[in-house]
């Protein structure tokens, strides 16, 4: 797919993001970098304007969230050079007080990702203009996305024929949501990959 | 906020909004001068959903997304699903997704072109195509049982293999539908008021288009030829022989071309998939994955076992993250999964074309006539489900 081996893509990383990086790996044939929380933009700019790479298109930012970890985020910046046509995912752990700074002035396209990451998993985003909710409600309290978010939520909102308003109430189910525990003491349903497999 | 400007709320229920959009423009007399839109009237905690249920379970939110062209969703989780699971479907399997990936493209170009044309005061090729979608939706229903939410590509291949006489149909469809697509053309190509309303309006130039994460039509409409099936191709579009069209200035004119010029290629794919389909299973072969057929569990212990299994607990996937993404008629849709090796997903991001563009949709209307709005937002090929996720 890529028209640049993997091999050099990887020394040109360890070249030109050296001091900021923590660790390479791989996933399914594409790069993954783990940097510091603090880097972001001198990486995501180097990225973008390297000459042998051109990372030009920011596809995605997410985050992913590990409550057992003390840095219990994961913030994700997903990159894509038509260049050399490869994908690259850039990843910083942070912990639920710290702030990320914001990459809108390396890709205007940040910002609603990182409107999305603040509204659903309560990252702040540092000298981002604009930092509101995008997705939950108008007012809505909470963060959706963190594993200790309920699934069901904590208010649900009903027509008051009273007030001839809608009101928002705290949640009531007729049966409690059950989450079923399926998961089997033995491996039997256990896909193994093949070096499991070997061993 | 000067003194000769005002604000206007614009939606959320606005015929020309396409679902559910609430934009507050600022306006001096009809002139945009901001236009912020709010989203997530139709947030449906798709993500949050997913993570409470097995993989097999997950799927069919993927059509609830993008409900005019549902199968193309599908194929992006089941393309991660399957790649962390390391199975590979049959050649048969990946024919059929890539048939009915380019009958999606058509139906979902229909409904936007359609539109379109609708916001922008033409009526007529709006009753065409939607009853030429009737058609592509009855395609659906034969191979799954839905007329829209499909749930028919599943890991290790499609759910079940193509009923008698379906290829012969959907040969009759081709060999009658580049006739619709002339009419359409007919009637809004070379159509005067319908240059006015959109040649010249939202233009965005090849290298803003990649800074604001642009992709498919949106971003080959600006002269960039980008094409996931071209440049990553996954099943069998290697072996499929088309063109990517690209417009030259990136207005909301050339998006439309560009949309019709695919109509016309996804025509050529399919009758290729048609000769081109071999015969053979359409389900690989893991027990661990895919379900048994319904012979093999009145004869087979170990399937009966496995069949129960797999519709209670389902599937574990190896441990791992991995993005995948399509060529979805919109633009590039794709699934950023994280799994812990469990029977459910520890994490599914979906990465949808709209959320990218209707971000621009300030930038792009900046300047332009409170009218030029509903032109762009209909070029833009916007529809809430995938966006507000």
């Amino acid at each position: 797919m890529s028209s640049v081996s993997f091999s050099a893509l990887i020394d040109l990383f360890h070249e030109i993001l050296s001091p900021d990086l923590i660790e390479i790996t791989c996933d399914f044939d594409e790069p993954v970098l783990t940097v510091y929380a603090g880097a972001n933009v001198r990486i995501l700019t180097l990225l973008r304007d390297n000459k042998k790479c051109r990372f030009r298109q920011l596809v995605d930012i997410t985050a992913v969230d590990y409550p057992e970890k003390p840095q219990r985020f994961e913030v994700i910046y997903n990159l894509l050079s038509h260049k050399i046509n490869t994908r690259l995912r850039v990843k910083l752990k942070v912990d639920c007080r710290a702030s990320v700074s914001s990459v809108i002035g390396v890709f205007p396209a940040a910002s609603w990702y990182e409107r999305e990451i603040w509204d659903l998993f309560g990252i702040s985003f540092s000298d981002h203009p604009d930092l509101r909710r995008i997705l939950t409600d108008y007012d809505f309290e909470g963060h959706p996305l963190r594993k200790d978010f309920p699934l069901s939520g904590f208010t649900q909102v009903a027509y008051d024929s009273n007030l001839q308003r809608v009101v928002y109430e705290p949640v009531e189910l007729n049966q409690n949501y059950r989450s079923f525990d399926f998961l089997s003491p033995w491996e039997g349903m256990l896909q193994k990959t093949d070096t499991e497999k070997a061993s | 906020m000067t003194p000769t400007t005002y604000t206007l709320n614009f939606g959320p229920q606005h015929p020309a909004a396409h679902g559910v959009l609430r934009l507050v423009m600022e306006l001096e007399g009809e002139i945009v001068h901001k236009a912020d839109p709010h989203i997530g009237f139709l947030h449906r905690g798709t993500e949050k959903l997913i993570e409470h249920k097995t993989y097999l379970q997950a799927l069919p939110y993927f059509d609830r997304l993008d409900y005019v062209s549902p199968i193309c969703q599908e194929h992006a989780y089941i393309l991660a699903v399957e790649k962390l699971l390391d199975i590979q479907p049959p050649k048969r399997a990946q024919y059929i997704r890539v048939l009915f990936s380019e009958l999606t493209r058509i139906l979902n170009h229909l409904l936007n072109i359609a539109t379109f044309a609708m916001d922008v005061g033409a009526m007529t090729p709006f009753l065409w195509a939607f009853e030429e979608r009737e058609i592509i939706m009855e395609f659906y229903e034969r191979v799954s049982g839905a007329r829209l939410h499909a749930a028919y590509i599943r890991p290790g291949g499609v759910h079940k293999d193509l009923p008698p006489l379906l290829l012969e149909d959907i040969q009759k469809f081709i060999n009658r539908f580049p006739k619709v697509i002339d009419d359409i053309e007919n009637v809004l190509t070379e159509n005067r008021i319908f240059k006015q309303r959109t040649v010249d309006i939202g233009v965005i130039t090849d290298e803003q288009a990649i800074d604001w994460g642009f992709s498919g039509p949106m971003l080959r409409g600006s002269n960039v030829a980008w094409d996931l099936r071209k440049s990553q191709p996954y099943e069998v579009y290697e072996e499929l022989d088309f063109d990517i069209p690209v417009g030259k200035n990136g207005d909301c004119y050339d998006r439309y071309l560009v949309r019709v010029e695919e109509m016309r290629q996804s025509i050529k794919m399919i009758e290729q998939c048609l000769n081109q389909m071999p015969k053979g299973p359409v389900l690989a072969k893991n027990p661990k994955v895919v379900p048994p057929t319904r012979l093999e569990m009145k004869t087979s212990m170990e399937a009966m076992i496995h069949h129960f299994k797999l519709y209670t607990e389902g599937f574990h996937v190896p441990k791992g993250e991995i993005y995948r993404a399509i060529e979805a008629p919109k633009g590039e849709f794709g699934v950023f999964l994280v799994s812990d090796g469990t029977n459910k997903p520890y994490r599914c991001k979906i990465r949808s074309p709209g959320f990218a563009f209707l971000q621009a949709l300030e930038f792009m209307s900046k300047g332009h006539l409170l009218s030029d709005v509903v032109a762009i937002i209909g070029s833009m090929d916007i529809v809430f489900g995938e966006i507000d996720r």
